[in-house]
C-alpha cells in the first residue's frame, strides 16, 4: 500500500459525504435545471442518493470497486431522469475497473475516472463543449491523470481533478446545449450553468471534502 | 414476430401511442408500453423497460422506440443482442414498426420501415 491509498471505507464516506451535500444543494441543482431543463436533477439525484445510503445500511461491499458498481446499479435503477443513466454508468464502470483491489492509489483512481467517462460517453455520445456533464467530468479526468503521472499521492490529484470539476462546469455558463433537453433550447440555453455539470464537480468536491478530513 | 416496447417520459403517452398503433397496425403485434417512473411520474423506469422487452421478446428480435432525452439513454442500456433501438419520430416510427411487424418481417425490415418514417411527409 501507497501512501494516502485509500480504502473501502473511504469510498463509503465519499458517497455518504454526495449523498449529504446533494441534499443540502438539491434546490439549487433543481433551479439551474428549471432554467434549461425539466426542474428534477436536484430531486432524482437526491432520491437516487438516498435509496443508496439505505442500501448500503443493510450491507457494506468489501472493495470499492463492488462498493462503486453497487451505487452504480442503485442510481440506474431509482433515479427516473437521465442522470440514472449516466451517472450509474459512470460508477459502474469506475466499479468495474478498480476490479477487487482492496487499495486504490492515484493512478487506479485515474483510470476508474477515466473510465466512468467513457462510460458516460458512450452511453450519452456527448463531446466537451456540448454542455454536459463531460464538461466538467472531462478535465477532472485530465487533471487527475497528469497529478498521478507527476507521482502525486491521491489527496492532491483529487484536489487538482475537484478544482478542473468547478471550472468546467463554471465554463459550461456561455455555452449552448447540443446534447440532452436542453438543446431543444437552442440559444435559450446560454447564459445558465448546465445542472450536470454542476452535480458532477459537487460529487468531485466531495471526494476532496473526505481527502482532507 | 418482432416485439416492439414504446418509452416514453409519460405513461399515458406511451400508453396511448400503442393503442394508436395497435388500431392502424392490428392487435397480433407483441408491443407493449413502458412510460413514466415507477411511481406513474414523468421520466423513465429501466425496471418497466426491462419487463416490457421480456413481455414481447417472442424470440425475433425487439425494437425500442424512446421519445427523448432518458428514454433514450435507458434505452441504450438495454441494448443488446437482438434488443435493438430505433432512432425515430415516436408517434410514426411506432405505426410504422407495428405495420411492418405484423407482416411477419425481419428485425432488420421493421427497424427500416420504421426509420423509413422520417421521411414522412404530412403535407
Amino acid at each position: 500500500m501507497g501512501a494516502g491509498d485509500l480504502d473501502t471505507a473511504f469510498f463509503a464516506a465519499w458517497i455518504e459525504e454526495i449523498a449529504r451535500t446533494v441534499g443540502v444543494e438539491k434546490e439549487r441543482l433543481t433551479r439551474l435545471d428549471a432554467a434549461i431543463g425539466d426542474a428534477d436533477h436536484g430531486a432524482n439525484l437526491d432520491r437516487g442518493f438516498t435509496a443508496i445510503t439505505q442500501a448500503l445500511a443493510g450491507t457494506e461491499p468489501d472493495t470499492p470497486g463492488a462498493l462503486l458498481a453497487l451505487v452504480g446499479s442503485t442510481l440506474i435503477r431509482k433515479v427516473g431522469g437521465a442522470s440514472g443513466p449516466l451517472y450509474g454508468t459512470a460508477f459502474r464502470e469506475a466499479g468495474k475497473c478498480l476490479g477487487d483491489a482492496s487499495e486504490v492509489s492515484a493512478t487506479d483512481l485515474a483510470a476508474a475516472l477515466q473510465a466512468a467517462l467513457d462510460g458516460v460517453q458512450r452511453l450519452g455520445s456527448a463531446a466537451e463543449g456540448d454542455k454536459t456533464m463531460v464538461d466538467a467530468l472531462a478535465p477532472a479526468v485530465r487533471a487527475m491523470s497528469r497529478a498521478a503521472q507527476e507521482g502525486k499521492e491521491p489527496g492532491e490529484a483529487i484536489g487538482a481533478a475537484a478544482s478542473a470539476a468547478l471550472a468546467g462546469a463554471e465554463a459550461t455558463v456561455p455555452m449552448q446545449a447540443r446534447k440532452g433537453r436542453a438543446s431543444y433550447l437552442g440559444p435559450r440555453s446560454v447564459g445558465h450553468e448546465d445542472p450536470g455539470a454542476a452535480s458532477t464537480a459537487l460529487v468531485l468536491v466531495a471526494l476532496r471534502t473526505v481527502v482532507t478530513r | 414476430m418482432v416485439g416492439i416496447v414504446l418509452i416514453s417520459h409519460s405513461g399515458p403517452l406511451a400508453a396511448e401511442v400503442a393503442v394508436l398503433a395497435t388500431q392502424i397496425g392490428g392487435t397480433g403485434v407483441p408491443l407493449a408500453a413502458a412510460g413514466g417512473t415507477d411511481d406513474g411520474g414523468v421520466g423513465t423506469s429501466p425496471g418497466l423497460v426491462e419487463a416490457a422487452i421480456g413481455e414481447v421478446d417472442r424470440g425475433d428480435g425487439v425494437i425500442l422506440i424512446p421519445d427523448l432525452g432518458s428514454s433514450v439513454l435507458t434505452a441504450r442500456l438495454m441494448e443488446g443482442p437482438g434488443v435493438v433501438i430505433a432512432d425515430v419520430p415516436f408517434v410514426e416510427g411506432a405505426i410504422a414498426a407495428v405495420v411492418t411487424a405484423g407482416t411477419g418481417a425481419s428485425l432488420e425490415a421493421v427497424l427500416a420501415a420504421a426509420e423509413e418514417s422520417r421521411n414522412f411527409r404530412k403535407l
